[in-house]
């Protein structure tokens, strides 16, 4: 049975923070990262581009061969975990043979999640999370004249407008009754939905798929008001479910991902989980949440990795912030931290409806905990700072809001610089 | 990989003119437009004025964040490069950062950091008021860090020597050509002449009398060149064995203008020996021959009574081929020193007389080495200066606004008895001191 001090499950973000992390700490210890995916490490955020053609599929990714090399890293690509044995320490693979592990850590990120509409099985529907999904995405989308897509969040919006430009007929369908629902508030929202209105998409909000059938074009989608919809291309981009499959029957705990502590540890004796797949503590509460999110990846990868290597500087988990950046027909819109406004809180909005220019800001006792601006841009990282180390904002508040990039350096140079 | 260049930011000097970011948008973007430079400064008049600009982190959060490959840190320039073909204007990179060092340009709507001009940033030398620097100390780093070093390691000086830092890079710049001579003091004691047969050093080494180092160094060097070989002559002495018992053959072959490099390890006592006083030591030190006590005959004791001698002041009225002060405190300074007399050895006597706090005598904690030498120089309490005959004396380092000698002697325990009028008296002979050389300076120079 082969042997491996660190095993690292996955190949992504959190992974790769992890494998830098050991690697500060512990030059030499025996390193293995598997992954299920055939390709060198790359970003799920960044295949939006590969499907619209902007960015080439042999030119996204994030680390190469040599990399893995000089880190004394053992890449295996192309083997996926299959059950994870805590009891004696051993990970089994899809074919069957098993790694022993002394401190194994599950950042296998999450998988589109496939809504369960009657008929869904019967038609053929592509899904984005990985490279091989966005080349079949790309040459579709070339070939599309009409076609759908199911959820309008960031993933689902993104692929809608590289059909629209494209040239296809698009209609977005979600369920919320808001586009982008839970990164961006209704007027942000209403900002995004003109836009792709304005570029000929047709937006159904708070309507639902009932039925999937095959037809002559591809699908025939019935909604629940009884419209029925043709589509030549159908993309599901509902949400996503973590991967945790390999842990059914495990001790490990799971939620709705696998429940981790401050330092990332499971509820398991070296076993520890980050990123899309783990469920740690968000910021704004202390009940776990799960951060889908890329920074947050790559922080409590980083984190899993310190402590596995038992390196000393690790500092605790301060909890998940949301952290969205979303580029849409030449604007942009950011948002930090969080978007529901807690009893006592204060709201502050400015919109210049000539510009498109939307800022919102929520604050408590004086601190700032969530900002979003569209076509506004300030600095994400130094808001994401504020609200961490909840920077009480009081004395210079009208100041921060009529230019929250100026205000935050400023704050940024006296309080962290 | 070595240590890098930055841009460094004094607040205190800033007056908010945006010169400098004027000149950043000028040289990358071809416009004026202050809000597309790449350094920003932030703030107002009444608070003062702030930075934000691209730290070129050790451990960058912003590549970290990066989807799509497209920005990494360049281990050889240290610089975070930016790669356009590759970035998707995701701005991400800009959430990840918290400094405020990559930001979203409107005028081509992608993020931009600063890249350091390759080397030579615009924003440098437009700053009028001399706020942003590009420090370069990394230079010593990067170009002796691989030198060898010419002391065997293990010598067994106490611990946080300010004198063992000193001779290992003095020897490393000097070369592995070399015959140093090393009289009874510290430098010998912790093991650099050796024991049972064995030296401490790469080079050969010898050990003089406390009386006679120059003139042994002299001898020697002028043997080499009978011989025709062609050898660095360096002597690292202590205060007192240069500035009492060896002053007179210093003297002599200065007179001479022997061809040899004499620096002086001034830590202002005999500290190998027990921490006795010398002719170097300031006035009000305690030593243990200058002790702080009852004292006898109605006259309590208060450390020296003396003032010091100002060793290289007296050299420089031998009219040496070279004479300077330096500290480890500026290493770049104590460097470009050290090539002049390294130089200047080759044509005549080269005198460097570097100030060395030492911890164990002036009974301060191990790790304030560095700021101990530095609080000297910013009271002015030591002067950095340089003499040779053609351009006489000038400073190297001048401190305008000295802070007061009190943040010198609070830095370590053998002033801690001191009265005010002590302390006073100290300060007077500061501004003396200063006054003093300052007249050396003017009257060299016209
Ligand atoms: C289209 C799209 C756009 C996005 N845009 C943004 C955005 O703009 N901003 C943002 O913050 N986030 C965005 N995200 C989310 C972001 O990509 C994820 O949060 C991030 O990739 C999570 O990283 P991770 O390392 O946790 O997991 P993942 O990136 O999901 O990687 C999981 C890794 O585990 C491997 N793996 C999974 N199961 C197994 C197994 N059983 N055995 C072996 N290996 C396995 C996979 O092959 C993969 O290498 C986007 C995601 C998508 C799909």
């Amino acid at each position: 049975m082969e042997q491996t001090k660190y095993l690292v499950v996955g190949s992504s973000h959190a992974a790769l923070e992890a494998v830098t992390a050991i690697r500060m700490h512990d030059t030499e210890g025996s390193l293995m990262l598997l992954t299920r995916d055939p390709h060198l490490p790359y970003s799920p955020t960044v295949l939006p581009y590969v499907v619209s053609g902007r960015s080439a599929p042999d030119a996204i990714f994030l680390r190469d061969e040599k990399f893995f090399a000089r880190q004394k890293v053992q890449l295996k690509r192309g083997t996926a975990l299959k059950a994870l044995h805590v009891e004696r320490n051993a990970a089994e693979l899809a074919d069957g043979s098993e790694i022993a592990y002394e401190k194994v850590l599950l950042a296998t990120g999450a998988s589109p999640a496939i809504p369960p509409i009657p008929g869904i099985d019967t038609v053929s529907y592509h899904v984005l999370r990985t490279l091989d999904d966005a080349t079949k995405l790309n040459a579709a989308i070339k070939q599309s004249k009409q076609a759908v897509v199911l959820g309008a969040g960031l993933v689902g919006m993104h692929a809608a407008e590289n059909l629209v430009k494209a040239g296809a007929r698009v209609t977005i369908v979600e369920m919320a009754k808001q586009l982008t629902d839970g990164y961006f508030d209704t007027t942000a929202a209403g900002l995004i939905e003109k836009a792709f209105t304005d570029n000929g998409a047709t937006i159904l909000t708070g309507s639902r798929v009932v039925k999937l059938e095959p037809s002559a074009v591809g699908a025939k989608l019935t909604l629940e008001n009884g419209t029925a919809l043709e589509a030549d291309l159908l993309l599901v981009a509902t949400g996503v479910r973590p991967n945790m499959d390999f842990l059914a029957g495990s001790r490990v705990e799971q939620d709705k991902g696998i429940l981790v502590g401050d330092s990332m540890q499971t509820s398991v004796a070296n076993v520890w989980s980050a990123g899309d797949c783990a469920q740690a503590r968000g910021f704004f509460t202390d009940a776990k949440v799960m951060n889908a999110i890329l920074p947050d990846a790559a922080e409590q990868g980083r984190i899993a990795g310190m402590a596995m290597a038992g390196d000393p500087g690790l500092k605790a988990y301060p909890g998940g912030v949301p952290l969205n950046t979303y580029h849409f027909f030449g604007r942009h819109a950011i948002s930090v931290g969080s978007s529901r406004v807690p009893e006592g809180g204060e709201v502050v909005t400015r919109f210049d409806e000539a510009s498109g220019r939307y800022l919102k800001a929520i604050f408590k006792d004086g601190c700032l905990l969530g900002i979003y601006g569209v076509n506004e841009f300030f600095d994400g990282g130094v808001m994401c700072q504020l609200i961490l180390r909840r920077v009480d904002l009081s004395a210079v508040k009208e100041r921060f809001l009529a230019n929250p990039l100026a205000t935050g350096r400023e704050l940024m140079s006296k309080l962290w610089r | 990989m070595g240590a890098y260049n930055t841009i460094a930011f004094d607040a205190e000097k800033c007056d908010g003119c945006g010169d400098c970011m004027t000149a950043c948008a000028t040289a990358k973007t071809g416009t004026t437009e202050i809000s597309r430079s790449r350094i920003q400064i932030a703030g107002n008049a009444a608070e003062g004025f702030e930075l934000a600009l691209c730290r070129q982190c050790g451990d960058p959060k912003c590549v970290t964040v990066c989807p799509a490959g497209a920005l990494g840190k360049d281990y050889a320039s240290g610089v975070i490069d930016w790669d356009g073909g590759k970035c998707v204007d995701c701005l991400l990179c800009t959430v990840g950062c918290a400094y405020a060092g990559i930001a979203l340009d409107a005028g081509t709507g992608h993020v931009a950091k600063c890249d350091m001009c390759d080397g030579a940033p615009a924003c440098v030398p437009a700053c009028p008021h001399g706020a942003l620097k590009l420090v370069t100390t990394s230079r010593i780093y990067n170009e002796v860090g691989n030198w060898e070093d010419l002391f065997a390691p293990g010598l067994a000086g106490c611990q946080g020597c300010n004198t063992e830092l000193l001779m290992r890079h003095t020897l490393r710049r000097v070369g592995p050509e070399t015959v140093l001579a090393t009289p009874p003091g510290c430098v010998p004691g912790m093991g650099s002449v050796g024991f049972n047969g064995t030296t401490g050093t790469k080079v050969p080494v010898f050990h003089p009398l406390l009386t006679n180092t120059a003139a042994m160094l002299a001898g020697i060097k002028r043997q080499y060149k009978r011989v025709g070989r062609e050898v660095n002559a360096l002597a690292i002495a202590g205060d007192g064995g240069a500035s009492d018992v060896g002053f007179q053959s210093l003297s002599g072959a200065a007179e001479r203008n022997e061809q040899i490099l004499f620096m002086v390890v001034d830590n202002e006592g005999y500290m190998n020996t027990g921490m006795q006083r010398s002719s170097c030591t300031p006035y009000g030190a305690w030593t243990s021959t200058t002790p702080v006590g009852q004292g006898s005959g109605g006259m309590p004791s208060q450390g020296k009574t003396q003032d010091a001698k100002n060793l290289p002041l007296i050299m420089v009225n031998h009219r040496c081929e070279y004479v300077a002060t330096a500290s480890t405190a500026y290493m770049e300074d104590l460097y470009d020193k050290l090539d002049k007399a390294i130089q200047a050895s080759k044509r005549g006597f080269a005198y460097l007389h570097v100030y060395s706090p030492c911890t164990t005598g002036w009974r301060f904690p191990t790790d304030q080495n560095m700021e101990v030498a530095r609080k000297a120089v910013e009271t002015n309490f030591v002067m950095l200066w340089e003499y040779n005959p053609r351009d006489g004396l000038q400073f190297t380092r001048p401190v305008d606004q000295p802070l007061p000698v009190t943040e010198y002697l609070k830095a370590m325990g053998r002033f801690r008895h001191l009265s005010p009028d002590q302390i006073s008296h100290i300060q007077g002979k500061v501004v003396e001191n200063l006054a003093f050389v300052k007249q050396m300076a003017q009257r060299q120079s016209a």
